[in-house]
């Protein structure tokens, strides 16, 4: 189930934020999304789960118009994750994970279990989410979408406020679910996790693809330089693959050049 | 039912039999000689005021628990947001109309204008909060602080429109008697206003459980709920045309009765899993609950004239509220 954004224009508070991006995302993989701040990396990732109405273009998912299906149907088929951990009320974890369920309209207890299951959560699901570290809180909301079996899985910075092992504890289940099938879409802004664990890497500027491609050749120094206006260099060799818990081979990114037309306000780690 | 409904449903239960009881006049159900007099205090007096207290306490704590569930926030209340003004606002325009208009209309101006007066302040909350875009900048979380804002100006509004009408009221009996509605009570309450309310507010509770579960997907913040399907122009609807009648037709009857939608879901709330689905049903038999025993307590408090029942209840409330944001304060919320 290809999920495509085609010549796709998107506004925001009457301005463009994604122009004229095209790209098929294919299901078993994980692509990371990643750009400078305000490249349109959120707006584009929104755009792709049918929650932001395309100016132009259009996001279609096995060549059906997203906009034309019914929002049920969409739920079914496209979780999303959004980056901000909003929770409203103090509820029990399965409660919270059960939400995922809503487009559905059944219990799931099935699917919610296993989502739990999935996510190491089976001794918290009666706590309430307030008594939650933040990787905790992490997993339960990424439940809360396994628990909707979706075809799709969008995540905006799903790693943002998470520590190194709870980072690779949750791409390792993004991996999961890439492996069983779904497709699975990440904001990221940690470039070292998008060369290290994507499949496929866009990258975004003022809402234009300027990359598009295996990490290797998406992050290549010229288009970090082109993106980010840093100079910068991969250090290690490609190691692909680092299972939560253990880290393999990576490969880092390191600031070599003075700062050039780099701008202070986006570290790169 | 869930395990809140059952406590307040039995809650209810016990109170009913005991505020039909109480009164400047006790009624002793096991003295075989009770009079005439006391079946017609029953039947004409008590039963309809008791009624009506249940109706409205329910409209109002599921009014509230629907509010809060939208808003996400526990603090927000239909009294505060500007619903329960524009009906008083409304009922109090119909003091100044009921001179002009023929007897037979001047029955029903005062309902009428009050539901006129909650749908109108629904409608203007819809309208100028109601647009959710597909921008989601502006639409989604903008939306909701929209509809906040958008409350209060009209609280504020209506509040002051209702002063204005206080000021110029027509006479000094018109003035007495819009100052005495407006602070709320069910005395000589009679099976008219019990029709009246009763199955608006039926309806009213019924269309606010259409929108459970859309409530219970915002509890994930707007986009995320939106992203598990819900519609929020449907939801807004319902609670436009839900929180219009259940609180419209409460101030039709018995005048601003406040806190009640702010107080009892927190009542309520430890006893279910939290979710606003879960909170709708326990609200509304617990707000019943809660104005009947307020109801039942300023009728037999032993004072020269009855204390208004919504100064009682706001006597309650007030420092509840502020109870309520200290352990906000300090992040027990």
């Amino acid at each position: 189930m290809i999920l495509a954004a085609e010549n796709l224009t998107l506004t925001r508070g009457g301005r463009e934020v994604v122009s004229g991006l095209s790209a098929a995302l294919h299901p078993g993989q994980i692509t990371a999304i990643v750009g400078p701040n305000g490249a349109g990396k959120s707006s584009l990732l929104l755009g792709l789960a049918g929650l932001l109405a395309p100016a132009a273009g259009a996001v279609t998912m096995d060549g059906a118009s997203l906009a034309a299906l019914h929002p049920r149907a969409r739920a079914q088929a496209i979780g999303y994750l959004p980056q901000v951990p909003d929770i409203a009320w103090d509820v029990a974890v399965e409660n919270l994970v059960a939400l995922g369920r809503l487009p559905w309209r059944d219990r799931g207890t099935e699917a919610v279990d296993a989502a739990l299951a999935a996510l190491d959560l089976e001794p918290l699901r009666q706590r309430p989410v307030s008594r939650l570290s933040g990787g905790e809180r992490a997993r339960v909301l990424l439940a809360r979408v396994l628990a909707g079996c979706p075809r799709w899985i969008l995540a905006d910075e799903p790693l943002a406020a998470l520590d190194l092992a709870h980072q690779l504890s949750l791409i390792a289940h993004f991996k999961a679910c890439a492996r069983a099938g779904q497709g699975v879409a990440v904001v990221l802004h940690d470039l070292a996790l998008a060369m290290n664990h994507a499949d496929r890497v866009l990258v975004l500027k003022d809402g234009r693809l300027i990359a598009d491609g295996p990490p290797a050749e998406a992050l290549a120094p010229q288009v970090i330089a082109q993106g980010w206006g840093v100079a910068a260099r991969w250090l290690g060799e490609a190691g692909r693959l680092v299972e939560a818990g253990r880290l393999g081979e990576a490969r880092g990114l390191a600031l070599v050049a003075g700062p050039g037309p780099a701008r202070a306000d986006q570290g790169l780690e | 039912m869930n395990r809140a409904s059952l406590v307040f449903a039995l809650l209810l239960a016990l109170l009913l039999p005991l505020s039909l009881l109480a009164g400047r006049v006790w009624i002793d159900p096991f003295d075989a000689r009770a009079t005439a007099n006391a079946a017609l205090i029953l039947a004409e007096l008590r039963l309809p005021r008791a009624v009506l207290a249940v109706v409205i306490g329910a409209g109002l704590g599921a009014g509230g628990a629907a509010m809060q569930g939208y808003l996400r926030n526990p603090l927000a209340d239909p009294g505060l947001f500007g619903i329960a003004p524009m009906a008083a606002f409304g009922a109090v325009a119909s003091f100044w109309l009921n001179p002009l208009l023929p007897a037979a209309w001047a029955a029903w101006s005062l309902p009428l204008l009050a539901l006129l007066g909650a749908g109108l302040g629904m409608a203007a909350l819809a309208l100028i909060a109601g647009r959710t875009s597909s921008d989601a900048a502006g639409g989604a979380g903008g939306g909701i602080a929209l509809f906040t804002l958008a409350g209060l100006m009209l609280a504020s509004l209506a509040g002051a429109l209702t002063a204005l009408a206080i000021t110029l009221a027509p006479n000094p009996f018109a003035l007495s008697e819009i100052v005495l509605w407006l602070n709320g009570a069910l005395t000589d309450r009679s099976w008219h206003e019990v029709a009246i309310a009763a199955p608006l507010i039926a309806a009213g509770i019924a269309v606010l459980g259409l929108a459970a579960k859309s409530l219970d997907a915002l509890t994930l913040g707007e986009e995320a709920a939106r992203s598990l399907g819900l519609d929020p122009g449907r939801l807004l609807a319902l609670l436009v045309i839900g929180i219009g009648l259940t609180v419209g037709a409460g101030v039709a009857v018995a005048g601003i009765i406040g806190f009640v939608g702010l107080v009892v879901p927190h009542l309520v709330r430890p006893l279910t899993d939290r979710l606003p689905s879960s909170l709708i049903l326990p609200s509304a038999l617990a707000g019943a609950s809660l104005v009947l025993a307020a109801d039942s307590t300023v009728r037999v408090l032993p004072l020269v004239s009855e204390l208004r029942l919504g100064i009682a209840l706001s006597l309650i409330g007030a420092p509840f509220f502020f109870w309520l944001l200290l352990r906000m304060r300090r992040g027990q919320l």
